[in-house]
């Protein structure tokens, strides 16, 4: 291993168990900034796991996380291990955007979007406020501010989702499957977004079984099997020529569903490639 | 023939409002309690050490399968045993705390328990610590959906105050059995007495659908 001075975020020998079952088996990985890495893998192979420890919501057994100034080591005797308050500044500093939106219902939209810089960041309310709405226009929701979330289509609300964590204004993104929630027609407006986060150059790893917008929007592809990073590197070869049989099979399945659903509706990849023609100048 | 009624009920309305006052303070004070012994009960059922959880889960199991009357008698008379003689009133407003505690701990567990773990986890995403994520997040939803349900245990809690009425706490329940022993009318008393209750009851049932619309239009 070379030591990657420039990493943006550096991962070394992840382990994570739920009892006695192996999840992560040990992970290395170095992304740097501007990187969009987009896994894909079979259920349950420990991809959101992965994730979940990215911004310790699990708390890996083993392994070392460096970012920014934190430098991790999650061994039960090491003295790195992360505290409480660590935990909070760690995850003000990575957003994380869900499969299921997760809004607070008993609050409106603007309110969704300015608590964490309020509370958790302390911005003063204006400023708070200002940010949000720029952020909620550029997303054209300006005018559901004052609406709560239950009254929006589940595009709408998984895109204010992401522009609450965007209000953060986080180093990296960590999205989860974000639009397996979502009726069909409402995936295209939600990887749109994604997309045109990646070409504003923010750092992201998205897990995804969108395999075309994959291949469109990410820098780099890691294919996840049975809790091990089983290939890495950029989409096209990973996605076009797979090394393993494994990924082949996978593949083949995931593509093959694909296939039946883009004879109903116009959407995966096609979306996310549309979306970068159309903001294409 | 209203006129002799009314003629009937006027030397007891001023005794009718004190005794009313006194039904209203017990339900207040009793419904603090049962809150704070219901929280800390709730808190007990999702603790981290098993003897806490033990302990509500015996006190909770306790309340709900013996007669409240039993409950009061043992606070009332069997304390005193133990060198602790509390007034009627207070030891009516413990024993009526400490009961409706158990019911108010299984609402709030269950109120908790509808919260999807996802709003939690969104929160503590965004860098939340718990106690600010309880207070901001949590709570405020859990306070909605257990709103129906803590107002019927607030009118259960009013309703059983009148077996206070056998410690002799002086409360409405008692007070209209001392006029009947005079007057030889219960039917009209007892009518009235139930009255009152209702008019009571049905102010708890009022406010609480305003607070439930005033939440509703976010939910
Ligand atoms: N909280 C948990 N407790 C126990 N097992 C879990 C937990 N979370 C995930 N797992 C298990 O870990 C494995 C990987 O899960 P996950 O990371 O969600 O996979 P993926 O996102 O790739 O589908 C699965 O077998 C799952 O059952
Ligand atoms: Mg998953």
């Amino acid at each position: 291993m070379t030591a990657d001075r420039d990493a943006l975020i550096r991962i070394r020998g992840l382990h994570k168990s739920y009892g006695p079952i192996e999840v992560l088996k040990g992970i290395s990985l170095d992304v740097h900034q501007g990187e969009v890495v987009s896994i894909i893998g079979a259920s349950g192979s420990g991809k959101s796991t992965f994730l979940r420890c990215l911004n310790v919501l699990e708390m890996p057994q083993a392994g070392r996380l460096r970012f920014e100034g934190f430098d991790f080591d999650f061994d039960e005797n090491s003295r790195h291990r992360p505290t409480a308050a660590d935990l909070r500044l760690l995850r003000a500093r990575i957003g994380m955007v869900f499969q299921s939106y997760n809004l607070w219902p008993h609050m409106t939209v603007l309110e969704n979007v300015i608590e964490a810089p309020i509370r958790v960041a302390g911005q003063p309310l204006r400023e708070a406020t200002a940010n949000a709405e720029a952020l909620l226009a550029r997303i054209g929701l300006v005018d559901k501010r004052h609406s709560y979330p239950t009254r929006l289509s589940g595009g709408q609300q998984q895109r204010v989702a992401i522009v609450r964590a965007l209000a953060m204004a986080p180093k990296v993104m960590l999205f989860d499957e974000v639009t397996s929630a979502l009726d069909p027609e409402l995936v295209g407006e939600v990887l749109s977004l994604v997309a045109s986060l990646a070409e504003d150059g923010m750092t992201m790893l998205l897990v995804t079984h969108e395999i075309g917008f994959a291949r469109e929007v990410s820098t780099r592809t890691l294919f996840f099997d049975q809790g091990l990073v089983a290939e890495d590197g950029p989409p096209r070869e990973v996605l076009q020529d797979p090394r393993s049989d494994r990924l082949r099979q996978f593949l083949k399945r995931v593509l093959h569903t694909d296939v039946r659903r883009d004879a109903g509706h116009a959407v995966d990849g096609s979306a996310g490639a549309q979306a970068i023609e159309g903001s294409a100048p | 023939m209203i006129a002799t009624w009314w003629e009937g009920f006027e030397p007891y309305v001023a005794g009718f409002l004190d005794a009313s006052v006194v039904v209203l303070v017990l339900s207040i004070c009793s419904i603090l309690v049962s809150w704070i012994f219901g929280l800390l009960a709730a808190l007990g059922k999702v603790s981290r050490f098993r003897l806490l959880r033990w302990l509500s889960d015996f006190y909770i199991w306790f309340i709900r399968g013996t007669p409240t009357l039993i409950q009061i008698f043992i606070v009332y008379f069997g304390l005193p045993q133990f060198g602790l003689r509390l007034s009627p009133f207070v030891a009516g407003v413990i024993a009526l705390g400490f009961n409706g505690g158990a019911y108010v701990a299984e609402i709030i567990r269950s109120g908790l328990s509808a919260i999807p773990r996802g709003q939690t986890e969104s929160a503590e995403a965004l860098g939340m610590g718990r106690s600010l994520l309880m207070r901001r997040i949590i709570l405020p939803q859990v306070f909605r959906i257990i709103l129906p349900p803590l107002t019927n245990e607030a009118i259960s809690m009013l309703k059983n105050t009148s077996l206070l009425s056998v410690i002799t706490v002086v409360e409405l329940t008692l007070y209209s059995q001392t006029i009947i022993a005079t007057t030889f009318r219960p039917f009209e008393f007892y009518i009235a007495t139930a009255l009152i209750y209702l008019v009571m009851t049905s102010v708890i049932s009022q406010i609480a659908a305003y607070l439930e619309r005033k939440f509703a239009r976010s939910l």
